[in-house]
């Protein structure tokens, strides 16, 4: 039988030559990922076990980056308990302080997460993986327990999306652009439980960091997971990072879909997610002016080198951000931040007025860092932008890609970078 | 074992009601579920708390609990008196995580549709039946795998892999 590349990891991993979608499964997993907001409640609930021990030290990573540095003392006790379970466990994967950074940007940097591989993480996000040909999915923090005592989690295979990306990318569009316009076309529940499959001739060449930005959002339409083909972009990136064996999967010719979606990426223009959705997309150019107090350019999205080198390829030196616009450039791992460091990204943004930040989630979640008072507005790289996400329950948020934030950032309202 | 029956009065919403919503991440600095109930839903209806009452439902349109993976959403939302939510679709990340820890939910689109905020309903667990005892009406609600409604019945995924 013919099947998805979604289908053919599940069954690698349950010892099956095949898995049909429906089909309750157990696999095996080969990493398990915890925050620091979730690994509390998952260690709670591991500490429930007799035995007490991780079935693998080595495929279970731990990456304190949400409210870190630590925002708060409840906070700073939480990753206290994580640091002394990792110690106990003696798990090779924890990452905390000048080690740590945004886990999805982090995981496959460091080569942790490889191609083929069955990734779960208790955050939503962990679905950004399957830029890298993995099933790569969310779960919550007692499927994390559970998978670290026995290695496994439950799943449905879910049924397969096929989204055939056509046309040519315009000026400045972007992968943000790209999932935005899908979610704001099939909703934020047009993938619930399915997986989104990327394909056609635009994926073959969209860069790692514009899949991972694609494959990260696929959560925001209630996809499963979203996942690319690898291909020699897959193995320039990898080759040189995993730190284990890895291989490539694709779909056979004639597998199933519950649907497939052609995107002509030619009519996608700069988009922008307007309160409260992420479905709520719209060119940019199409909205009325909309005047901004902050903006956000980071997170597991958007906060990767190739989006900090646009930001400042906008920004340029010399020029200024709009003093009513705090604007907040956040690297999403050292590596990154040593990286924009040297290439002089950094010095451009703190001349122009920006704030640099250390690695961290923060502001994202509303956790710290860039929370917004009542009736403010922000544009961001982020990811969501319901109701108080980043702060108050009246202040707004509007998503979009780094170069839009740039220029917004500097104009003082939501506009395009060719305004600059 | 006799069927579970559950029985309370209706908190009724609308979609895409989010994790966000349902406990912002302000307060994901705690896992203490009694802290975690006092602040469950306050961004989307501030008086939830001073309304709830042990044993009631909540009621909601499609694709409730979407958003981010915090398990302390159900978490907050079972501490906070909450016996069981119908709705007519759940995100997936909440649909796991509210059997993992014994939270029952339930998928009926002809119950959310007919059910009012305030209505009393009866909900046999074991069969999927809703009985909303204001207007008599029956629903039945698709029943579960078998593993997941021994997940529930255990009171969580830990306790069903120990056994």
């Amino acid at each position: 039988m013919e099947s998805t590349i979604t289908e053919k990891i599940l069954a690698a991993h349950c010892g099956k030559k095949i898995v049909e979608p429906g089909e309750f499964i157990e696999p095996k997993v080969d990493i398990s990922l915890l925050n620091d907001v979730t690994a509390p409640l998952a260690i709670k609930e591991f500490e429930k076990t007799k035995d007490g021990k991780v079935f693998d030290k080595n495929k279970i990573v731990l990456v304190m980056d949400h409210f870190t540095p630590n925002k708060d003392i409840l906070s700073a006790e939480h990753v206290k308990l994580v640091r002394e379970f990792s110690k106990k466990q003696k798990v090779k994967h924890y990452y905390e302080g000048g080690n740590a950074g945004v886990e999805h940007a982090l995981l496959p940097e460091k080569g942790i997460v490889c191609p083929g591989d069955v990734v779960v993480g208790a955050d939503s996000h962990t679905c950004t993986y399957g830029a890298l040909g993995a099933f790569a999915t969310g779960v919550g923090s007692t499927d994390i327990a559970a998978a670290m005592v026995t290695g496994k989690v439950w799943f449905k295979v879910p049924n397969s999306i096929k989204f055939v990306l056509t046309g040519k990318l315009n000026k400045w569009v972007s992968g943000k652009d790209i999932i935005l316009y899908i979610i704001g076309l099939i909703g934020v529940d047009g993938a619930l439980y399915s997986s989104m499959e990327f394909d056609g001739p635009v994926c073959k060449k969209l860069t790692m960091a514009d899949r991972f930005t694609i494959a990260n959002m696929a959560v925001e339409a209630g996809g499963k997971n979203g996942i690319f083909t690898p291909d020699e972009i897959t193995e320039k990136y990898v080759s040189k990072r995993a730190q284990r064996r890895y291989k490539f999967y694709k779909s056979d010719k004639n597998c199933r879909y519950l649907k497939i979606i052609e995107v002509d990426c030619s009519k996608i223009s700069l988009q922008v997610a307007t309160p409260f959705l992420p479905s709520n997309t719209k060119a940019v150019v199409d909205i009325k002016r909309t005047y901004i107090n902050q903006v956000v350019i980071g997170s597991c999205t958007n906060g990767r080198i190739e989006d900090l080198r646009i930001a400042a390829a906008i920004i340029k030196k010399g020029k200024k951000v709009n003093p009513n616009v705090r604007t907040l450039i956040i690297p999403a791992t050292p590596k990154v931040y040593s990286e924009a460091l040297e290439e002089g990204l950094l010095k451009i943004f703190v001349d122009a007025g920006a704030i640099v930040s250390a690695p961290t989630c923060g502001p994202c979640l509303g956790g710290h860092m860039g929370i917004l008072a009542s009736g403010e507005k922000c544009v961001s790289t982020t990811n969501r932008n319901f109701v108080g996400r980043m702060g108050h329950v009246e202040s707004q948020l509007f998503l979009a890609n780094p170069a839009v934030a740039a220029a917004s950032a500097i104009k003082g309202y939501i506009t395009i970078p060719d305004e600059i | 074992m006799s069927d579970i029956i559950l029985r309370g009065r209706v908190h009724k919403y609308g979609s895409n009601v989010n994790t966000d919503e349902i406990i912002p991440a302000r307060w994901l600095n705690t896992t203490d579920p009694v802290i975690l109930a006092q602040h469950c839903m306050e961004d989307i209806d501030k008086d939830f708390i001073e309304n709830v009452k042990p044993k009631d439902i909540i009621v909601a349109e499609n694709n409730f609990g979407c958003g981010s993976s915090r398990e302390h959403a159900p978490l907050a939302i079972k501490a906070a008196g909450i016996s069981a939510i119908i709705a007519n679709s759940f995100a997936r990340i909440f649909f796991r995580n509210a059997i993992n820890i014994g939270l029952p939910i339930l998928e009926s689109p002809e119950a959310v549709k007919a059910i009012k905020n305030g209505d009393i309903v009866e909900i046999n667990l074991n069969k999927g039946i809703i009985n909303n005892t204001v207007t008599h009406k029956i629903y039945q609600s698709h029943s579960f795998p078998e593993f997941m409604q021994k997940i529930i019945k255990t009171g969580g995924l830990l306790e069903y892999i120990k056994k």
